[in-house]
């Protein structure tokens, strides 16, 4: 598991294109809403737009559109609940802030830094998360370590693969 | 500046969303505000489920329609049975029913009944744990608004949250935080309100600590949220923690909320007292039989003498005072079906909850019929005896209860006022022993005796 400081000059940064950039998030939000109709428990453990987030976050390297990225997959993520528009929003341009800012500094292109980052970023989101749902709109959440860390542990996995697969997508910039 | 342009875009766009949510948060009412973001994002990804969720079904339809059909002959062979007591189940039923009408009629009670509904498929869900609602592939196109409860055979589901467009609707889970159904138990007639929980658990509070609650009690909507009309199910008692001052009540939902496909949302409620003599009104099942390609075919209903169709089965008419098998009801001219047969110690003088009341001679203790309740209470009801009752077992100390067949207040000693479809077979079981008829009990009040 090699975590691998970069240097300016090894960076490589990616763009994608406008369908794909449209098309993956959309994907993620909508499996997002699909897959519990069929497999219950898969929104209590799993988040696709939050790995899609860190993708594209990293991938691009960039703060700004990172953050953008994570507010607009977020908001989107929230206009399907039930709750005020923003929790999601707010926690995961964050994430999208810091997976951008966190893919200048390391090589995020091994399995090892995927799975690790993944980890960490889930963590964050949920704390997050849980800070302005209870916080800000007076849900009445649960925090559970035991969950919460199964729950990253797992997205990490998946990550491994979905990223992998959106790997093919991203074009040199 | 430009040092700092990340962190001031992160801080701009960290403010906005504050800001957009300090805003809804403030309009606790309909959010207008959020409505459009709502709108665009349901518009897109809610084509897509429509879409899987038919392909799907297709394909699933094939699949088990004309290949994988591996037991569907002995399924078959039990539903059929299951329509058999169910069948049964329903004339006692009916019964029950327009007596319960008669007497809030004669109360002048208002009812709720459900007036017509729209069947509806579940598309998609909010994908959050946190929000529990899905979506339904019904809309303002099919006249759903907003507040509308939602059900399904087994009980209830939620409540229509918002009409997204003519073709799509936001329903609320009955377990969602922002939930609330007045319900009540069943057998204690406490109430309260059913709440969810962030778990996802169903709980009822506010209920005293001194209260007497078991597990299995079954929870009904009380009406008193003025959305859903009363006696629906909305599921069981599973576990009961004492408080200091209330116990919490947690509740297993009637509906598998986790696993809905299709459902109903009742689009009219109708209010009026009851009358005795109109047509029994719709249930939510019924409609529910009808409409759904999976839920069997409801069956004919029985026509009047009704019994002729029901004795076609020995084990429904068991008269010979042989133990039923199941628990079988029937009925004879206006008479009341006696309750299911009972396996109890003939002279032991104790009825079980629920059960037959028995006499001290072992005979079954008469139930009148409902039209009776009006009769004046001087009338005095006399006692028939069960048509086979010459044939019952009565002295064996554990004897099986027969199923009597009682008729009206006036009814004729004979068992020719039996209609003639009742069995004539002989019991399968042998009777041991001959039986005397026993004396009805006279109920002074003309209340049926449990």
């Amino acid at each position: 598991m090699a975590v691998t400081y970069t240097s300016r000059e090894q960076i490589e940064v990616y763009r994608f294109s406008l369908p794909v950039a449209i098309f993956v998030p959309l994907m993620a939000v909508f499996f997002q809403a699909f897959i519990p109709h069929i497999i219950p428990a898969f929104s209590s453990y799993f988040d696709l737009p939050l790995l899609v987030t860190i993708f594209f976050a990293m991938a691009r390297r960039n703060p700004v559109s990172g953050l953008l990225t994570g507010a607009a997959i977020g908001l989107a993520q929230d206009a399907l609940g039930s709750h005020p528009i923003g929790v999601y929003g707010i926690a995961k341009t964050f994430v999208g802030y810091g997976a951008s800012s966190l893919g200048v500094k390391l090589d995020v292109e091994s399995v090892g830094t995927r799975l690790l980052v993944t980890t960490g970023f889930y963590v964050i989101h949920e704390v997050l998360y849980f800070l302005i749902a209870r916080g800000m709109v007076r849900l009445d959440l649960h925090w559970s370590w035991p969950h919460e860390l199964g729950a990253a542990v797992a997205n990490a996995v998946l990550g491994v693969f979905l990223f992998a697969l959106m790997d093919r997508l991203k074009q040199r910039a | 500046m430009g040092r700092y342009r990340n962190v001031t875009f992160l801080a701009a766009a960290i403010f906005l969303q504050i800001l957009g949510l300090a805003i809804q948060i403030k309009r606790s009412t309909e959010n207008e505000s959020s409505r459009l973001i709502r709108l665009w994002a349901v518009s897109i990804v809610a084509p897509l489920e429509k879409g899987i969720v038919r392909v799907q079904g297709g394909a699933s339809g094939v699949w088990h329609n004309y290949f994988y059909l591996r037991g569907v002959r002995q399924e078959n062979r039990d539903l059929r049975e299951q329509i058999e007591q169910l069948r049964l189940e329903q004339v006692r039923l009916k019964q029950d029913a327009e007596q319960a009408r008669r007497l809030q009629s004669l109360l002048g009670f208002k009812e709720q009944f459900i007036g017509s509904t729209k069947a509806a498929q579940v598309i998609g869900s909010s994908g959050s744990e946190q929000s529990r609602l899905v979506y339904i592939d019904k809309g303002s196109n099919d006249g759903i608004k907003n507040e509308m409860p939602v059900i399904t055979a087994d009980g209830v589901v939620g409540k229509v949250l918002s009409v997204i467009d003519g073709s799509t609707s936001q329903v609320l889970l009955i377990n969602d935080q922002q939930s609330g159904v007045g319900a009540i138990l069943e057998q204690s007639r406490l109430q309260g309100v059913l709440k969810g929980r962030a778990s996802g658990e169903l709980v009822i509070d506010k209920i005293m600590t001194d209260e007497e609650v078991k597990p299995g009690d079954r929870i009904l909507t009380s009406g008193g949220d003025r959305i859903f009309p009363k006696g629906l199910p909305l599921g069981t008692v599973a576990k009961i923690t004492k408080g200091l001052e209330f116990l919490q009540i947690t509740i297993k939902p009637a509906a598998t909320l986790t696993r809905l496909e299709e459902v109903l949302v009742i689009t009219k409620k109708e209010e009026h007292e009851s009358t005795a003599s109109t047509a029994a009104p719709t249930r939510a099942a019924d409609i529910l039989a009808q409409r759904l390609p999976s839920v069997p075919d409801k069956p004919a209903a029985p026509a009047p003498g009704a019994p002729a169709a029901l004795a076609a089965k020995p084990a429904a008419t068991d008269t010979s005072g042989s133990a039923a098998p199941k628990n079988n009801a029937t009925t004879a001219g206006t008479g009341t079906a006696v309750k299911p047969a009972i396996s109890a110690t003939a002279n032991d003088g104790v009825t079980p909850r629920g059960a037959t009341p028995v006499s001290a001679n072992g005979s079954i203790v008469a139930k009148p019929a409902a039209s009776a309740i009006t009769a004046p209470a001087t009338q005095e009801l006399k006692k028939q005896p069960a048509p086979a009752a010459s044939t019952a077992s009565t002295t064996s100390t554990n004897a099986t209860m027969p199923n009597a067949i009682v008729t009206n207040a006036t009814v004729s000693p004979k068992p020719a006022s039996v209609p003639k479809a009742l069995p004539t077979k002989p019991p399968e079981t042998k009777p041991s022993t001959e039986t005397k008829p026993s004396q009805a009990q006279p109920n002074p009040h003309g209340d049926a005796p449990q």
